[in-house]
């Protein structure tokens, strides 16, 4: 199998769900934001320039198309290109096409994609670094794709594609370079699935999109340092969350740590840890620690910056502290 | 002649049809906020009549109108509005909400400026599969106060869009309808049409209390958007129904009575001004009356025929089956 890059596998996802379906459409694309790896979509963009929309910065009225395009037959994808630009259409996406279905009580369907780039990029300031994971999932009717992984990416994106659902595709530009060995066609891989990503038998960390190869680092060390076995489960995407094997892994371990992207409070982490207590209850040895953004806006310089990452740092230490709780 | 009596009963219907909204919602059928079309039928009648079925409709929270005009089943939408099981959308939408997908009517914003970039998807999508559809998107004038509607406009003159929007000002004074331009207090533009013109969108505005003058129009515009021209922009200018004033709708005036045609003096003091300038059903049957194309026997017993069936729709709605709790988490997702 061909070692290929995050961007590498998913624009070759791109490439076959285009070849696929005849009414996929892009409104633009610019997949891989300011990333070096964003070159790694050339190969997309020279063989689908067709399926490919410039359009102004109209991010309301784009969402607001994507919708109507849907619902008219297409397979639209708005690409909002970050997250934080989402908030300029988010009316579309959270108080339009996540109720579509719903309102008509099941008589139109909006299979539209809005794909966007989430995670706290260095320098971003307040502004830019806005992760929306825990709005988008406060807002029933949408999937909420979270892929952290190539073969994840390229899976995860087939489905998308497939879904008859309004979907939220958010990559992470800090993961496009990330390398894995990939088949040339990924095959679709389902929503509601999670990944074990590392086998372990004392703390579950349960991790999503960026904070995935970061609590893999984290479990390396600590096996490496302190002899412990870290289970990492990452749920890879939200709606549909695959609660049965994040129960199964801490019904094993008896501990757990969430690492997230999101703000703390009311964020995904949050979510994840309040399912995990209410499945968990008997058998938690330690109160589930969450490892997220503070309750701040980012600030810009370097070293008020280091305070707020999410780091593998934070996560090994979080893990220590469930481990000693006594 | 055959023409203005079927109208007039279309009308009719229409006004009986939201008074008994009025009144149910007052007798605690339903609940929620709720808008009514008073005032406005010429306009739905006269523009729905130049729209085939195959094209595609995009309404609002003022929405029983344009879906009665429509043709969608009176019953349904009242028990839409009622929130009953065989409603439109099942009583999911209630009057906010209600929708008719199966007539081409795919969902309704109730979002002020909510449903005019889906229209324009729903255009892209008819343009690039080919399938000749045009799509009518009906607003308010407040629309226009949104950020949406320009982003929106800017995006359907550069792809070209087949959208007629149609944008319903039911806030201009009788004396206004008719003219060039007429100022918004809540819109800097000297006109709503003007508003448009730089993305290079053609504009018209037409009285909405006259139903063939509405209706010749959209004709024409219709063909034009089938040719691939558009996108267009209608200013459709009525004058609000006293009733529709406050925060809720009220029957301000009481019922619609057939006398006031005949005699406008006699229509209480709070709907006489509008009675007499601005009511499209007392403006069409006084033209049909001057011109014999109906008399007093004829449209009184007309209304007696209109208000009895909106009788049995009321009847048949409310005797409709309320939808099942357990139903309440279906068609989150597919």
């Amino acid at each position: 199998m061909p070692v290929k890059t995050y961007a590498e596998a998913l624009c070759q996802s791109l490439i076959d769900t285009c070849e696929a379906e005849p009414n996929l459409i892009f409104i633009p694309a610019a997949f891989g934001g300011l990333s070096p790896h964003a070159a790694s979509f050339r190969p997309f963009y020279a063989r689908y320039a067709d399926r490919i929309l410039g359009a102004p910065i109209a991010e309301i009225a784009l969402c607001g198309i994507g919708v109507g395009a849907a619902i008219g037959g297409l397979r639209p994808v708005i690409d909002v290109l970050s997250a934080s630009f989402l908030y300029q259409g988010i009316a579309q996406v959270v108080n339009e096409a996540a109720n579509v279905l719903y309102m008509t009580d099941g008589k139109t369907a909006c299979p539209v994609i809005f794909h966007a780039m989430q995670g706290v990029l260095p320098g971003e300031a307040a502004q830019h670094n806005r992760c929306l994971s825990a709005e988008l999932w406060n807002s029933p009717g949408l999937e909420i794709v979270l892929p952290a992984s190539p073969e994840d990416a390229a899976g995860l994106w087939k489905t998308a594609v497939a879904s008859p659902n309004p979907t939220v595709f958010m990559d992470h530009q800090l993961l496009m370079g990330l390398t894995q060995d990939v088949p040339d066609h990924v095959d679709p891989i389902p929503f509601g699935q999670a990944r074990i990503c590392r086998e372990g038998k004392d703390v579950t960390v349960v991790a999503t999109l960026a904070a995935v190869p970061r609590a893999l680092e984290a479990a390396e060390r600590l096996a490496r340092e302190d002899g412990v076995a870290v289970e990492v489960v990452d749920p890879r995407t939200l709606v549909p969350f695959d609660e049965e094997t994040v129960v199964q892994s801490v019904r094993k371990t008896g501990r757990a740590v969430v690492a997230d992207e999101t703000i703390r409070s009311c964020g995904v982490a949050a979510e994840i840890a309040a399912r995990i207590q209410e499945r968990c209850w008997g058998v938690l040895k330690a109160p589930v620690k969450r490892v997220t953004l503070p309750d701040v806006p980012i600030p810009f310089s370097r070293p008020q910056e280091a305070v707020v990452w999410l780091t593998p740092e934070k996560i090994a230490q979080a893990v220590r502290e469930v481990l000693a709780w006594r | 002649m055959e023409r203005v009596h079927e109208l007039l009963g279309r009308m009719l219907f229409m006004r009986r049809f939201e008074e008994r909204v009025i009144e149910l919602f007052e007798q605690e059928q339903f609940e929620g906020h709720y808008h009514v079309y008073n005032g406005q039928e010429a306009t739905a009648l006269g523009a729905m009549d130049a729209v085939p079925r195959d094209d595609y409709m995009y309404t609002t929270h003022r929405n029983h109108g344009h879906l009665l005009a429509r043709g969608a089943d009176p019953v349904a939408l009242m028990a839409e509005i009622l929130g009953k099981a065989n409603g439109l959308v099942g009583g999911r939408g209630g009057s906010y909400h209600a929708a008719w997908p199966e007539g081409n009517v795919p969902v309704t914003s109730a979002l002020v400026a909510g449903n005019i970039p889906q229209a324009a998807g729903t255009a892209l999508a008819a343009k690039r599969r080919g399938t000749g559809q045009v799509v009518v998107c009906w607003f308010g004038d407040g629309a226009v106060e949104e950020g949406a509607f320009y982003e929106t406009m800017n995006l359907s003159a550069l792809w070209k869009l087949p959208v007629l929007y149609l944008c319903e000002n039911n806030s201009v004074p009788a004396r206004y309808r008719a003219m060039g331009q007429y100022p918004s207090s809540t819109h800097a533009a000297p006109a709503l049409t003007e508003v448009v013109r730089p993305f290079g969108i053609e504009s018209h505005a037409v009285d909405g209390t006259d139903y063939d003058a509405v209706h010749d129009l959209v004709r024409q515009l219709m063909e034009r958007l089938h040719r691939g021209e558009g996108p267009f922009f209608i200013e459709a200018r009525t004058s609000r129904w006293p009733g529709s004033y406050g925060v809720w709708p009220q029957l301000t005036g009481g019922r619609f009575q057939i006398g006031w045609v005949f005699d406008p003096a006699s229509a209480p003091e709070v709907v006489r001004e509008w009675t007499t300038e601005s009511d499209p059903i007392v403006l069409l049957a006084r033209r049909a009356l001057e011109r014999g194309a109906i008399d007093r026997q004829g449209l009184e017993a007309l209304d007696r025929e209109q208000s009895t069936a909106v009788d049995r729709v009321v009847e048949a709605a409310l005797a409709a089956p309320d939808p099942r709790p357990e139903d309440t988490f279906r068609h989150v997702l597919r």
